[in-house]
């Protein structure tokens, strides 16, 4: 999984069928140091994130093992809102401070 | 399936059951030629490989399991053959049995 | 399956149902000389391993099924501890 920031939402009226009723957020990839890459993916959502929120996404085939996802188009599924996290014993991430 | 050389083995003593007993190799993907490919990964020998050989390896779960018997393990790269010679369009590519000796 | 190195944890209480109690580390993968082999990623914990340990990870689905309830949205498990690797003759260490 990697970590990325969700940063908006994506609407589209015309899709395949089996994407409607589906939340798809755009998520910028974070590193590890909690840097923006420029790298975004457009992800399902499972947890019900939002914008602004930190979160762990899933991809390829691991990502339609939701009851949200399973036997749909989707290839990125948003799977966890990170709390915190840290890098050998050093918090990098910490989601009630702000940072 | 690709083509990987041997390069190393790994000792896990404490890992999922469904590896238990399982020797683990660590194996470079390479073209016929030697040269490497992608990212050095860990097989599951079930050939008696070795470090030196140049191997097929099945980097697929579906298959895996089923060559190990166990539909519920979370394993998907194996070594599924040793190599004894490669042919291409301007003969032998790759030898076996004209390697001297194990490195 | 890749060889990495546990570099740190990773806390998340809201996760998909069924990943519960499953313990969340972020791994270095590593190439067959120890060096670091492309960007840090989340992986469940599915042997117990704490930062500075070599692990074996999956990728890919078959990370699922090493998790508790293999029904979940999850792309890389640790799948075993590695107490020493040897690769062209030289020693990878094993914890650190």
């Amino acid at each position: 999984m990697l970590i990325g920031k969700v940063v908006g939402s994506v609407v589209a009226t015309r899709k395949d069928e089996k994407l409607e009723g589906r939340k798809l957020l755009v998520v910028q990839v974070h590193n590890h140091e909690n840097k923006p890459t420029e790298q975004y993916v457009v992800a399902a959502d499972s947890v019900q994130a939002g914008i602004g929120d930190m979160v762990l996404y899933a991809t390829g085939s691991s990502a339609r093992q939701t009851h949200a996802t399973e036997n749909r188009p989707v290839d990125a599924v948003v799977m966890a809102v990170v709390d915190s996290w840290d890098l050998g014993g050093a918090n990098v991430y910490e989601k009630w401070s702000g940072r | 399936m690709f083509l990987a050389d041997v390069v190393g083995t790994v000792v896990s003593p404490v890992q999922i059951r469904a590896l238990d007993g399982r020797k683990l190799l660590i194996v470079r993907p390479v073209k016929p030629d030697g040269t490497p490919t992608a990212k050095t990964r860990i097989a599951v020998d079930t050939v008696q490989a070795g470090v030196g050989d140049r191997v097929l390896v099945l980097d697929e779960g579906n298959g895996g399991r089923q060559i190990l018997g166990d539909p519920k393990a979370p394993v998907k790269t194996l070594v599924v053959g040793v190599v004894d010679y490669v042919e291409g369009a301007q003969g032998l590519a790759y030898d076996a049995r004209a390697r001297s000796s194990r490195p | 399956m890749y060889l990495a190195r546990v570099t740190g944890r990773l806390v998340a209480t809201h996760k998909y149902e069924g990943l519960e109690g499953v313990p969340l580390q972020l791994i270095q993968p590593l190439d067959e000389h120890g060096n670091a082999m492309g960007a840090q990623l989340v992986a469940c914990a599915a042997v117990s391993s704490g930062p500075g340990d070599l692990v074996h990870f999956v990728d890919g689905r078959e990370a699922a099924l090493a998790c508790p309830k293999s029904f979940v949205p999850v792309d890389a498990a640790i799948i075993g501890f590695v107490e020493q690797a040897v690769a062209n003759g030289v020693r990878l260490g094993g914890s650190r």
